[in-house]
C-alpha cells in the first residue's frame, strides 16, 4: 500500500477539531500555521506554555533583529526555508535576564560563526552563548524551544478554539 | 506508605500453553493464548493479551512515565518517582464503590524486574509490542521459543540534543533504521550548515523528520531536545496508545504530520469527556486532570513537550499548580 503524508503548511492546513464537555480553554487547542499566517513577522507567540517554559511560533519573513537567550534554545522549521546567522558573544554580552530570547540593539560585537540554512523538518540549535539572526526570502514558519522571556507573545484567547467555535 | 520491596516470584507453569504464572505481592499475573489473567483478594480482571504485552513493555521502558499508565480502564501503574502502585479498579467509579479494588507500592525497582520476568516469559520471537500490529507477528497461541534480544529500545534520550557529539545519535542506515513504508513518500534533505574557521562543531542542526520516519517503535517518544527542564520528545505513532495515559502534570501534543484522535476522560473516574483530533500543525495541551488514549490511522508524526521538574507532580497534586497550562486572562 503507498501511503500519503499530510504535512500543513501556511497555504495549506486543516485544522482540526475539539469536542469535549469541558472548559475548553483549558486545553488551549491551536494551530502553528493558523498562528503564524495571522503573525508580524519575527513576533515570538507562545502556542504551548508549561510554567516558565514556552513553545514560540515565529513568521520568518526578511531580515530579523538579534536574539540571545542565556540558555539553549531549538527551532524547528515547519515550512519553507529559514538562514540562522550567529555569532559569538563575549561572557559580559551575554544576556542575564532569566530566560527566553531577548532582542540586541544592534549586531553585536564579535566574531561570526556561521550559519544554518534549514527547510522543513530541521531542527537547529540556537546555543547558548551566540546571539542569532533569523532571515527568509519567503514566509516560512518556525516553532521554537525555549522559556518565556521578554519577546514572548501570549495572546491565547486569539489563537485557540474556544466555545463555539468548535 | 507500605512499600513493598519482594519481588516477583514464579508459582508454576501451565501444563498446555508452557507459559509461566506469577505472584507479586496480592497480585497473581497468568496467561493463556488470548488473555492475561489478573488476580487480587477480592477481584480478578481480564486483559487482550496484546494490548497486556504492548502496555507492559512500554511501562518498562518510559520508567513508569508521569504519572498514571493504564492498562485499561481498571489496571495499571502510577509513578511516584522511586516508588510504584500498581492497581485494580482503584480509578473506576464501580470498583471503588463495590469495594473490590486493590492497590499496592513497591519500590520502582521491584517493578520493572517484575514486568520484565513476565514480559520475558510471555513473549515469544516472532511478536514486538514495540512494532506497529502491521509490522509484526502474532502474540497469540501457546509459548513457542521466548526473544533473547532486548525487550525495550528506542528508549536513550538525548541530554542537550540528539546527534551533538557524544550525546544520542540521530537514526540512519547506519544505525540500522530505514525510512518507515509510511514515510516512503516524503522527501529528506540535510540542514546546511556553514562554520566559519575555529567554531567547527559548535553550530548544529539535524533533519528531525528523518530521525521519526526511521523510528523502528511506536508510541515511543524519546527525548531530542532539552532547554533547562522542558524537554522535546518526539515520536512515530500508528495504530492505537495500548495504554491510557493519566498525567500528573500538563504536558503539550505538537501534531507534525497527519492526524491523530485522542479519546478524553476524566483521570479520576475514567467518565468520558470527549474527543480531540489534531491535524499537522495543531497544538494542544493534556490537561493534569485527565486520561487520554490516541488512535493514528495512518503512522504520523507526533511532538510532546514535557516539564521535568523534579516535584512538580507533588505541587498539582497539592493544588499549588492548577491542572491546565494557560491562563486566558
Amino acid at each position: 500500500m503507498a501511503y500519503k503524508t499530510h504535512i500543513g503548511s501556511l497555504d495549506a492546513y486543516n485544522k482540526g477539531v475539539i469536542e469535549l464537555r469541558d472548559d475548553l480553554r483549558k486545553y488551549a487547542f491551536s494551530n502553528i500555521f493558523e498562528v503564524a499566517g495571522k503573525s508580524q513577522p519575527f513576533e515570538r507567540v507562545a502556542v504551548a506554555r508549561n510554567l516558565e517554559y514556552v513553545a514560540e511560533v515565529i513568521r520568518i519573513e526578511g531580515e530579523s533583529p538579534w536574539y540571545a537567550a542565556p540558555h539553549d534554545e531549538f527551532a524547528i522549521v515547519m515550512d519553507g526555508e529559514a538562514t540562522f546567522n550567529f555569532i559569538k558573544l563575549a561572557d559580559e554580552q551575554v544576556p542575564g535576564h532569566d530566560g527566553g530570547a531577548a532582542q540586541l540593539g544592534a549586531e553585536p560585537n564579535g566574531p561570526r560563526m556561521g550559519r544554518v540554512t534549514a527547510r522543513r523538518g530541521h531542527q537547529v540549535l540556537l546555543p547558548k552563548g551566540s546571539a542569532y539572526q533569523l532571515t527568509s526570502n519567503a514566509p516560512a514558519v518556525a516553532l521554537v524551544q525555549t522559556a518565556v522571556g521578554p519577546l514572548t507573545i501570549e495572546r491565547w484567547a486569539d489563537i485557540c478554539t474556544m466555545a463555539g467555535d468548535a | 506508605m507500605d512499600v513493598q520491596a519482594t519481588g516477583i516470584t514464579a508459582t508454576g507453569t501451565d501444563p498446555d500453553t508452557g507459559y509461566d504464572s506469577f505472584q507479586l505481592g496480592d497480585f497473581t499475573f497468568r496467561r493463556d493464548e488470548y488473555f492475561a489473567h489478573i488476580e487480587w483478594p477480592k477481584g480478578n480482571h481480564i486483559i487482550e493479551i496484546d494490548r497486556f504485552l504492548r502496555a507492559m513493555v512500554r511501562d518498562i521502558g518510559w520508567g513508569f512515565f508521569y504519572g498514571w499508565i493504564f492498562f485499561d480502564d481498571v489496571f495499571g501503574t502510577t509513578n511516584h518517582y522511586g516508588t510504584v502502585d500498581v492497581f485494580a479498579g482503584s480509578y473506576d467509579q464501580h470498583y471503588k464503590a463495590q469495594g473490590i479494588d486493590h492497590l499496592q507500592t513497591f519500590t520502582a525497582e521491584v517493578v520493572s524486574q517484575a514486568f520484565e520476568t513476565i514480559a520475558r516469559n510471555w513473549i515469544n520471537e516472532g511478536y514486538d509490542p514495540l512494532n506497529a500490529p502491521l509490522e509484526t507477528g502474532s502474540p497469540l497461541g501457546s509459548k513457542t521459543t521466548e526473544r533473547t534480544d532486548e525487550l525495550v529500545r528506542g528508549f536513550r534520550p538525548a541530554t542537550r540534543m540528539l546527534g551533538l557529539e557524544g550525546d544520542a545519535p540521530v537514526r540512519s542506515d547506519e544505525t540500522g533504521h530505514s525510512i518507515n513504508r509510511a514515510f516512503a513518500d516524503m522527501e529528506f534533505d540535510t540542514p546546511d550548515i556553514a562554520c566559519e574557521p575555529g567554531f567547527e562543531g559548535q553550530l548544529h542542526a539535524i533533519n528531525l523528520f528523518d530521525h521519526i520516519a526511521r523510528a523502528d517503535v511506536t508510541w515511543n517518544p524519546s527525548f531530542t531536545a532539552i532547554t533547562g527542564a522542558s524537554i522535546c520528545c518526539v515520536t512515530s505513532e500508528e495504530h492505537m496508545l495500548p495504554v491510557i495515559h493519566g498525567n500528573d502534570r500538563n504536558e503539550w501534543f505538537i501534531q507534525l504530520t497527519d492526524e491523530i484522535h485522542w479519546n478524553i476522560a476524566d483521570k479520576n473516574t475514567g467518565a468520558p469527556r470527549g474527543r480531540i483530533v489534531m491535524k499537522s500543525g495543531d497544538v494542544c495541551a493534556m490537561p493534569a486532570d485527565i486520561r487520554h488514549q490516541g488512535f493514528s490511522p495512518k503512522r504520523s508524526m507526533l511532538m510532546v513537550m514535557e516539564n521535568g521538574t523534579p516535584g512538580l507532580e507533588k505541587r498539582y497534586e497539592s493544588g499549588e499548580l492548577k491542572p491546565y497550562p494557560v491562563d486566558f486572562g
